[in-house]
């Protein structure tokens, strides 16, 4: 059997019959989240074994008589959707065991319908990867964008979340259209709707361009880039936290996928300046994301925009690899590619692991506003301790993976001495400051997440009974704790499985340069030229932190116990005698140097209270810009629009029909003509 | 990896932790002398941490595991930041595990800590520093790797080793890269190492504190680490910016022992002559207001931008 077939026998039939077992038994929760969900996330780690070997092996390629007469769906499994099918199962492995400890304790939606959403969606990612013809792609995108809907419109009682909802599915939409438009004009001068052909597509002209705009447009809704990113801190927010993990870890990635599939493998990476949009749009999404989530007073939308700085890294690198590639510079395309890669896995694990600590926070809280959150180290460590990893994974800090994949795509933009476009191989080393800039950045908003939630004195009351987490959600967030060590302190196996993706993609990889040392050293281009051992960091840092443990007990307090039994007393604070949790900073007290900084970057709104105020109320917030300049003349364009055409309806049937007589008649004069 | 390079990276490392403090009594000695105080002796420092070595630790009620084990975590990462810039030789066991954009994570890695040990107790202060910590940090990274990227351009290298032997053995000219470097280095060395005019190590007004705030809630060994932790990132910058733009006299691979013993000779001097241009600096100049810090770190950061642009348009060869 081969590993494309036991995709199609084993994983995708499993998930669908989960589902429609959880459909047929729609409150037994026992069941369900006992065991429908633990065996989803099984066959999720099947998933991410078969992409595994999937990576090294041969394309292989099915047709499917389904869908409609002479329409059959094609399928094609290669080293680029063996990557992301493996994100994918490792992903959600994790996600599915946590969901059936979170659903659990969760009320509203139905267990049953819940169970059959979740699995379809993850069904349809797959779809997604797996399909080679324009036609089954849509069908599995439309599936997956309508499923995710749901799923994130699962709380539908609450009117905000079924505003985010549409917005959602609008933006998706819009979206779902340039990509249909996409593949239209590739198919069109392909003459077939298969990516086959559309590989052997003559090149033309303008087309190819025009094709790979579109899908950009497409793909960009969905991933969050720039102008299209406004639906990510409103859905993930609203959607129920594992949700909120996959559409974040894994969903925006099935966006990057389609973008690397398009503008690689079907239209060839043609022109220099694809890659150069790609980085301007990249830049734009990053520096935005960073400063924006750094400003957030709700955990979710801090990582909503966090996760919008991400994908902006990510774009950052594949447009670099575009203009490597571009210019013949086949090893630093691998290189920027491989980072880009990289750092989707490792964005997919942080990201997953601190999207599904806000969910054990939320239900053990009910509060996702920072403002009313901390302390939360006392009563929930294991999930605070995880929860660091999740953050200073996400600050890009070594021995973590966030650090591995943001110190590939620095030397990626460091050494470009071979560019012949001058303007070029100025920009890009001034770009790598712009790119120090957004990780620094995403530090700051970092320590304020975790600072702000797990740090300080408890803000409300009820904050002191918060319960940590349980079975099952504690599982979920270890397999995304560990991952994120494992992928920054292994480097060198990941490097190894990017390698085949970016052979089928740019004709050249890393691997041969990586084996040349020995597994514990990173080196991409060359040894003299930069090299990275994460595992003897982290081994030096393990041991070294409890040497000087040991060494201080030794030599200065050997009357000490292990515990080291110390005096407590109430906080110093400079002997100020009146503290209560009410004097530390907020989040919006925190953020307020990035606040001042970038004053003339962000819109910033504030009401401050008059003597005279009974209740006085202070209240800051910062608007997304976007809302103003591009979101409402758009919606006020698309009404006058609307009004404009209005005068066509009458309410009266024979118009309509006198309507559908003329259309008719045009299109028999235009098809004779 | 062979032993020779391991024992030097033991010695460097011990000679560093050792020595550190005794960089910081020796500013703080030249500053007393010029602000026409009686100075304390040069070994003062180690007599602090002594007394707070052996002074009992009293913890506020709300602290976490966290608090107590940053400070072990901030001076094993200084310590390791401190074994990877090339002192007295480049031939260090550690140096290809880590080059300088991992030395800047590193010191991140020791900033977060710091943050997050300020955040824990909830009090006031603790989060004013951190959140103003966190600030300069944001500010000061970039310009840092910046300076790093303007010299690896020059070298075609981001391993600090051979950064240093490309410029201690290129022919001596003046690159105006370096120039600018240098001064944006000097820059973000200031507010790094929480020195006047971005922050005073010696304040006692707590609302213009930024390091000193943070660490408030600390006392006895836990402070001791942290004071020590302090010094040695002060001499880590100090040798950092030796070896980037002074490397004349650091020893290179496979060098006899008399060329160590001069190198590390060499490196006193020079720590000596820095440490008194340190106190000069200080006491020429006033704290700045935290919000000029922005544009104190932006200008650092434009500088190393412009050496980078004078690099790549003005510059060719190593």
């Amino acid at each position: 059997m081969s590993i494309l077939d036991a995709i199609l026998t084993i994983v995708l039939p499993g998930w669908l019959l989960i589902g429609i077992v959880g459909l047929a038994f729609p409150f037994r929760s026992r069941l369900i989240y006992g065991v429908l969900f633990p065996l989803g996330a099984l066959l999720g780690a099947v998933l991410a074994l078969c992409a595994l070997s999937g990576i090294v092996a041969a394309p292989q390629t099915r047709v499917l008589a389904l869908g409609l007469p002479d329409l059959p769906f094609h399928l094609r499994l290669d080293a680029l959707s063996s990557f992301f099918l493996f994100l994918l199962g490792a992903a959600s492995t994790g996600i599915s065991i946590y969901a059936g400890g979170y659903f659990r304790r969760g009320k509203g939606a139905i267990p049953g319908l819940l169970c059959l959403l979740y699995h379809i969606f993850l069904a349809s990612m797959v779809c997604v990867m797996l399909t080679d013809d324009g036609y089954a792609f849509m069908i599995a995108w439309e599936t997956m964008a309508l499923s995710s809907f749901f799923l994130v419109t699962s709380d539908h009682r609450i009117p905000e979340i079924r505003r985010a909802g549409f917005l959602y599915l609008l933006v998706a939409h819009i979206g779902a259209v340039g990509i249909l438009l996409s593949f239209g004009l590739m198919a069109g001068n392909a003459g077939d709707y298969t990516f086959d052909a559309m590989r052997r597509f003559p090149e033309t002209g303008i087309w190819p361009t025009l094709a790979f705009l579109l899908a950009l447009f497409g793909f960009g809704a969905k991933a969050g880039i720039l102008p299209l990113h406004v639906w990510l801190p409103e859905a993930h927010p609203a959607a129920p936290s594992p949700v909120s993990a996959m559409m974040s870890g894994v969903m925006l990635k099935t966006a990057i996928y389609g973008l690397l599939r398009v503008g690689f493998d079907l239209l060839h990476a043609k022109y220099w300046w694809w890659g150069l949009l790609l980085l301007v749009l990249g830049f734009a999404s990053a520096i935005f994301g960073v400063i924006f989530s750094a400003v957030q007073t709700d955990m979710k939308r801090l990582l909503a925009y966090s996760s919008i700085e991400n994908i902006g890294i990510i774009v950052i690198g594949i447009g670099l690899a575009l203009v490597f590639k571009a210019f013949s510079l086949p090893l630093f395309a691998a290189l920027a590619l491989t980072a880009a890669l990289y750092h989707c896995l490792n964005h997919a694990y942080f990201k997953s692991l601190l999207f599904l600590c806000t969910g054990t926070v939320l239900h053990a809280t009910g509060e996702r506003n920072l403002g009313k959150l901390g302390g939360l180290i006392h009563s929930m460590p294991r999930v605070a301790w995880l929860a660091l990893v999740g953050a200073l994974a996400a600050a890009g800090l070594p021995p973590l993976n966030g650090f591995v994949s943001e110190w590939l795509m620095l030397q990626g933009f460091l050494f470009t001495s071979g560019l012949p476009q001058g303007y070029l191989h100025m920009l890009l080393p001034v770009a790598a400051a712009a790119f120090t800039l957004v990780t620094a950045l995403s530090g700051f908003a970092m320590v304020k997440f975790f600072g702000i939630v797990f740090l300080g004195q408890p803000r409300e009351e009820n904050l002191l009974h918060a319960h940590d987490a349980g079975r099952h959600e504690f599982f979920g967030l270890v397999w995304f704790g560990v991952g994120c060590v494992l992928l920054g302190v292994f480097p060198n196996l990941v490097v190894a499985l990017i390698d085949p993706v970016t052979r089928l993609l740019l004709d050249n990889g890393l691997r041969d340069v990586v084996t040349e040392n020995p597994w514990w050293l990173l080196a991409p281009i060359s040894r003299d030229r930069a090299s990275y051992s994460a595992a003897i960091f982290f081994v030096s840092l393990a041991l070294f932190v409890p040497l000087v443990f040991w060494v201080v007990r030794r030599f200065f307090h050997g009357n000490l116990d292990v515990y080291g039994n110390v005096k407590r007393v109430p906080a110093w604070d400079c002997g100020f005698p009146l503290q209560t949790s009410r004097m530390q900073d907020t989040a919006e007290g925190f953020s307020q140097p990035i606040r001042r900084v970038f004053a003339s970057f962000l819109q910033h709104t504030r009401h401050h209270p008059s003597a005279f105020d009974s209740k006085p109320v202070y209240r800051s917030g910062v608007e997304d810009p976007f809302w103003n300049w591009l979101y409402a003349p758009t919606a006020r364009l698309v009404e006058y629009g609307t009004r404009v055409v209005a005068f066509l309806q009458h309410g009266r049937i024979a118009i309509y029909l006198l309507y559908g007589f003329i259309t008719l008649l045009i299109l028999l004069v235009m098809t004779n003509g | 990896m062979n032993l020779t390079a391991f024992l030097i990276q033991i010695f460097t490392l011990l000679l560093a932790v050792l020595l550190a403090p005794a960089l910081t009594g020796w500013v703080n000695q030249c500053r007393a002398w010029m602000q026409n105080r009686s100075a304390p002796s040069i070994v003062q420092p180690y007599y602090t941490l002594h007394k707070l070595f052996h002074k009992e630790v009293l913890l506020a009620h709300n602290a976490s595991s966290l608090f107590r084990a940053a400070p072990y975590i901030v001076f094993s990462c200084t310590a390791l930041a401190a074994a990877i810039v090339p002192t007295l030789s480049t031939d260090l066991a550690f140096s290809p595990a880590a080059d300088a954009i991992a030395l800047v994570g590193l010191f991140s890695l020791a900033r977060v800590f710091m943050a997050l040990a300020g955040m824990d107790v909830g009090t006031a202060f603790g989060s004013l520093g951190a959140r103003r910590e966190m600030l300069i940090g944001f500010l000061a990274e970039p310009a840092l790797l910046m300076v790093f990227f303007t010299a690896s351009l020059i070298s075609q290298s981001t391993s600090l080793s051979t950064i240093v032997e490309t410029l201690a053995q290129r022919e001596f000219t003046i690159y105006p890269s370096l120039v600018f470097s240098s001064i944006a280095f000097a820059m973000v060395a200031l507010a790094e190492t929480a020195r006047i005019p971005v922050d005073n190590p010696t304040t006692h007004l707590e609302l213009t504190m930024i390091h000193e705030a943070m660490i408030l809630e600390y006392s006895g060994r836990h402070l001791a680490l942290i004071e020590w932790a302090s010094s040695l990132k002060l001499f880590t910058y100090f040798c950092l910016g030796i070896a980037l733009f002074f490397p004349l006299g650091i020893s290179e691979a496979d060098a006899p022992l008399q060329m160590i013993a001069r190198a590390g000779v060499a490196m006193a001097v020079k720590l000596a002559v820095g440490g008194f241009v340190l106190a000069l600096i200080e006491t020429l100049s006033a704290k700045m207001r935290i919000f000029r810090a922005p544009e104190f770190l932006g200008t650092a950061f434009l500088l190393a931008v412009l050496a980078m642009l004078v690099r790549l348009l003005l510059e060719t060869g190593p």
